[in-house]
């Protein structure tokens, strides 16, 4: 009987041929915590009688959330982990140095066939390199930390296969959106989700992450793709290290395979208040928006830039609407900077934000008003999430965001795509 | 363990952010003062309507988002002795067995607002008083009852000075 991806990775990592609902207690080869979830951590490490961290070189910390912070408690969260870091010796990435999940990638340290844990929810993200990354709590954060190890029950997998070509105008935010809401927020609840295919293949890097990121808002443990020449073009940009990629066995088991054609996949949002409340954008232009949000682990990247800066080009955005831009890394900013997009972002009326979560999480950086309509480029669209319960929040990708901060109200981007 | 409280009823997907809010959660990490915003975008309030053993009564999904282990901790400082749901999203129910809040898997639909139960943990069973009937409970993996036997995944570290499930 063979195996799927998240069997082989986490066989490669327990010592045992790990089968599907078993629970094994494997190796990692990366920890990481954000300023959310590492402070917590640190109560927990002193709790469990912590001394060390397993290996300085596999862990990193990261300020992203609220940074720089916005006020005195968060100033002192933040002074709490950079001290610890410096006592224990390993990585903290401080405020300005962008979102975990572009600098983990970005690091080079993780990469095909990896096991990472990371206090996160998004941590499914680097999946996309073929990695088996998922989202723990500050105190499981704490034993990774102290021991190297984690304990897991196997995943069940489901096989997503995309087929078919995006269209023009249409993006891989709009797959994902799309099958969030076919398989709904709990659909994949404790599953690793693969996703494969033709329209899979045809993306680029960038465009995979976003994928991945949001496997965990269909309720699965993991988001992972198969490694192939894109993912290792990317990777050797940021590393000499070589990965063994891990592939799915033709007779692996699944719980479900699911066949999509992508070709005829219109543009998507996610209306208020659920993820998985998925429509056509057609189904909602028109509606009037206050704030558009370009940015975050999940549409923060160049490619992702650049879309919407191909869009506002030349473009003002409308005067009743604030668009908030935040790149999701240090060097993302300098890339998009080198080539222009910052400037035509700005040119349009964009106001920048520092690299990091933005105002995703709520704590600042744009907190939307009673009545108010976002529309964001993020993964979470819940009540509440920007900050505000009394706001309604619109997810898309970065090319509706910019067509829809530049006529005010919710918009088809082929509108603007020749 | 066994706890007697009453249940406060919610729906399907109860998300973290419901639970404690991000705009709380960064700034502190006093539970007892998160505690007090614990729900308070779904129900306004709730805290003050809780008494110490009260139950939280989810439907499925309960628990997704964000990875924030400040959701278990603040029903936890708000006196909730237990949730009960008919599921939970992952990462919610590892936290909340690592910091030692019991969460019971088991159909929530025979379970209204203010009804008053009884939930007996080793023995499995929950009685629902109001209605005269007992639900039945989905057992515990043996890992996650060893966790919570030896009272949440640090006092384990503390114990063994790593996992041991042997």
């Amino acid at each position: 009987m063979g195996q799927t991806i998240i069997e082989k990775i986490l066989s490669n990592h327990c010592g045992q041929s790990a089968r599907a609902n078993e629970i094994v207690v494997a190796r990692v080869d990366y920890v990481m915590g954000q300023d959310g979830t590492a402070p917590l951590a640190i109560s927990a490490f002193h709790e469990m009688n912590g001394k060390d961290v397993f290996d300085p070189s596999r862990v990193a910390f990261v300020i992203d959330h609220s940074a720089p912070s916005p006020n005195e408690g968060v100033s002192a969260l933040h002074k709490l982990m950079r001290e610890f870091t410096r006592e224990k010796g390993f990585r903290i990435y401080d405020i300005g140095e962008g979102v975990c999940h572009q600098l983990i990638p970005e690091s080079g340290e993780v990469g095909p066939g990896s096991l990472v844990i990371g206090a996160d929810s998004h941590t499914c993200t680097y999946g996309a390199l073929n990695a088996f990354s998922t989202g723990v709590g500050s105190t499981d954060l704490a034993g990774g930390l102290i021991s190297g190890r984690m304990w897991f029950k196997v995943p069940e997998t489901i096989r997503f296969v995309c087929n078919g070509t995006l269209r023009p105008g249409v993006f891989s935010k709009d797959l994902i959106l799309y099958l969030i809401g076919d398989v709904t927020a709990d659909g994949a609840t404790y599953m690793s989700a693969e996703y494969t295919g033709e329209a899979i293949s045809a993306l680029s890097q960038e465009a995979r992450f976003t994928i991945a990121n949001m496997a965990i808002e269909m309720g699965a443990k993991a988001g992972l793709m198969e490694a192939d020449e894109t993912t290792f073009d990317w990777l050797s940009r940021f590393t000499k290290r070589q990965f063994i990629p891990v592939t799915a066995d033709r007779d692996a088991v699944y719980a479900d395979v699911r066949e999509y054609d992508v070709s005829k996949l219109e543009p998507q949002v996610a209306k208020p208040h659920q993820v998985d409340n998925v429509a056509p954008v057609s189904e909602v232009a028109g509606k009037p928006i206050q704030q558009a949000v370009l940015g975050t682990c999940t549409n923060g990247r160049l490619e992702d830039l650049r879309i919407a800066a191909g869009i506002l080009a030349g473009r003002k955005i409308h005067r009743e609407v604030r668009l908030i831009v935040a790149p999701a890394s240090r060097r993302v900013f300098l890339d998009a900077m080198a080539e222009g997009v910052i400037q035509t972002l700005v040119e349009s009326g964009a106001a920048v934000v520092t690299t990091g979560c933005g105002p995703c999480v709520g704590t600042h950086n744009g907190v939307p008003s009673d009545g108010e309509t976002v529309i964001s480029t993020a993964n979470r669209n819940f009540k509440g999430r920007m900050g505000n319960s009394k706001a309604e929040i619109f997810l898309a990708s970065p090319a509706t965001v910019a067509a829809s901060a530049i006529t005010g109200e919710i918009t088809d981007p082929r509108k603007f795509i020749k | 363990m066994q706890f007697n409280g009453k249940a406060h009823k919610f729906g399907n997907d109860v998300n973290t952010d419901y639970i404690i809010s991000g705009k709380y959660k960064f700034k502190t990490l006093d539970m007892k003062e998160l505690a007090k915003h614990v729900m308070e975008d779904l129900d306004p309030g709730f805290y003050g309507k809780v008494t110490a053993g009260d139950f939280i009564i989810g439907g499925t999904n309960f628990g997704c988002g964000s990875s924030r282990e400040q959701a278990p901790l603040a029903i936890k400082y708000a006196d909730v002795s237990a949730v009960l749901a008919k599921s939970f999203a992952r990462i919610f129910y590892r936290n909340a067995i690592n910091t030692g809040l019991p969460v019971v898997e088991c159909d929530t639909g025979q379970i209204d607002q203010g009804d008053e139960l009884t939930v007996n943990l080793a023995a499995g069973i929950i009685e629902n008083k109001t209605k005269g009937a007992t639900i039945p409970v989905k057992p515990l993996p043996a890992v996650m009852i060893k966790i919570l036997n030896d009272g949440g995944l640090a006092a384990h570290f503390r114990e063994y000075g790593g996992f041991n499930f042997d």
